[in-house]
């Protein structure tokens, strides 16, 4: 088994109606519920605007804090799922259906090791 | 045969197969290798009966070796599923399914366009990077850095070594029919008369062959074959003396290429005859009308084009669909069709414009749509087709 993270591309400058989003939670609650029925599903977040987010970097031993998203694009990740599964097809079955409840491209990328193996 | 031959013919066999063995393309290549530097050393008197399983048990044994040598986990798990392997694998099925499985996975669509292309010539053309390179114009360095990098990618995205399911099949089939074209056109549309890229032709050709004889019930893969025939028939006859263009309509028929043209014809009836058309199965058919008997049947022509189109809605097809209009309707009604298309920078569209405004006697707009053509032109022998044209169409009165 291989673990993949399903990575949410989200356009912060587009900000989409409430209505929307009621709608986009419904369809990708659907397919996170396929996800554990199929027993593929390890994890999933939602994560909060890239306003609120902070970095820290090291630097000669102590660290130092900037406001705002690592790196200023438009693109931010909005939220993600880690899904167990055998072969990058079936990633991509999985991404397939993400993209299409969530309306949004979704990155699929292989974790370095299975934890456990 | 010579040794050169069995590696260009056995290569990307012998690899599928050690693929399947060894979970593993770049290992499967090295034994693959190794087994062919063993070759050449024992083959100086005679070559053995079956070259292609020689290789096959002789990577096997050099890979078990090399992986007795080594302690990973990897290599006691590869090493595990190795001598689990029951016989030879020289019976017929298994084989060809490896062969199938390597189409697959080097047409997946994870991989760039580009990787594709170089993975099946790689893998499946036998081509090294140094001819690859060769024939695409680029530095080998390019080449070998693009076939790495992709290899790296199946190993650690997990992009799987098999044939997809039925739900995934007919889209993954594309891919792998178009990564086929693709290699053909390179070889062919590049008139510089250069043998290699010519080779990229005959290569695709050889691929597709294969693949119609792994599918044979799936009629598109038949299509493209009999495509690829019909249009490598013709051409001995694509070029004059001086290596200039020469268009389908003034082509020597008696120059074409027989053999294949008879070979062509009966797989399009056969693939049609499954009532399944596609686009590969629909341009096979074109072709097969314009080199069946002294001239072509424009009528018959259209009407596949009028099928393509409804298939295929892109402004490339409806472009050459128009071209067959003009000959059955006029080039009045084909040059309206022509001017409500958006291609920007295709040198093609200027280029048949210019060839209505032509017969319309609207010579001064086809002189200025030749302009337009050569401009846009990437290719020496088409730019130079071009301005003949162009300059024919001055001198006229």
């Amino acid at each position: 088994m291989k673990q993949y993270l399903l990575a949410v591309q989200l356009d912060e400058s587009a900000p989409e109606s409430d209505e929307e989003t009621r709608r986009q939670m419904a369809a990708t609650g659907k397919v996170t519920d396929e996800m554990k029925a199929a027993g593929s599903w390890v994890f999933v977040g939602g994560l909060l605007p890239s306003h609120a987010s902070t970095v820290v970097r090291p630097s000669g031993g102590t660290t130092t804090m900037t406001d705002g998203p690592f790196a200023e694009t438009k693109e931010q990740l909005g939220g993600f799922w880690v899904i167990q599964v055998d072969d990058l097809d079936q990633a991509l079955a999985w991404a397939d259906k993400c993209a299409l409840a969530c309306g949004r491209p979704i990155e699929v990328r292989p974790f370095n090791i299975v934890p456990g193996e | 045969m010579d040794l050169d031959s069995v590696y260009r013919a056995e290569y990307g066999r012998c690899v599928a197969t050690l693929t399947r063995l060894l979970g593993d393309i770049g290992l499967a290549e090295e034994a693959v290798q190794e087994a062919f530097a063993v070759a050449v050393r024992k083959w100086d008197e005679e070559l053995p009966a079956n070259p292609g399983a020689w290789i096959v048990t002789t990577a096997r044994n050099r890979a078990i070796d090399r992986l007795r040598r080594e302690s990973t986990r990897h290599a006691r798990h590869a090493q595990a599923l190795l001598l689990n392997q029951p016989g030879e694998p020289e019976e017929v099925g298994p084989v060809r399914d490896d062969q199938l499985r390597m189409i697959f996975t080097c047409c997946h669509p994870a991989l760039s366009p580009l990787a594709q292309t170089a993975l099946t010539l790689r893998l499946l053309g036998g081509l090294d990077a140094p001819e690859i390179a060769r024939a695409y114009l680029v530095p080998e360095a390019t080449v070998y850095q693009r076939i790495v990098r992709a290899k790296k990618k199946i190993r650690d995205a997990g992009i799987p070594y098999r044939v997809p399911d039925a739900a995934e099949l007919p889209g993954r089939l594309a891919s792998v029919l178009t990564v086929l074209y693709l290699i053909f056109n390179e070889g062919y549309t590049s008139t510089s008369g250069d043998l290699l890229r010519t080779d990229l032709s005959l290569e695709a050709v050889r691929m597709a062959r294969a693949l119609a004889d792994l599918m044979p019930d799936e009629p598109e893969v038949t299509g493209l074959l009999a495509l690829l025939l019909l249009v490598e028939a013709r051409r001995p006859a694509r070029m004059g003396p001086a290596g200039e263009l020469v268009p389908l309509a003034e082509q020597d028929r008696s120059a074409w290429n027989r053999e294949l043209i008879a070979e062509g014809h009966e797989l399009v009836r056969r693939c049609l005859r499954r009532g399944q058309p596609g686009p590969y199965q629909l341009q096979a058919a074109i072709n097969a009308v314009h080199t069946d008997g002294p001239a072509t049947d424009w009528t018959q022509v259209l009407s596949l084009y009028d099928q393509l189109l409804a298939h295929t809605p892109t402004p490339i097809v409806a472009l050459n669909r128009a071209v067959a209009v003009a000959e059955v309707h006029g080039p009045a009604l084909a040059l309206a069709i022509v001017d409500e298309l958006d291609l920007p920078g295709y040198h093609l569209l200027p280029a048949t414009r210019a060839d209505l405004l032509a017969r319309l006697g609207r010579t001064a707009e086809a002189v200025a749509a030749y302009d337009e053509a050569i401009t846009l032109a990437t290719n020496d022998t088409e730019r130079s087709f071009l301005a003949t044209r162009r300059e024919r169409l001055s001198r006229e009165p």
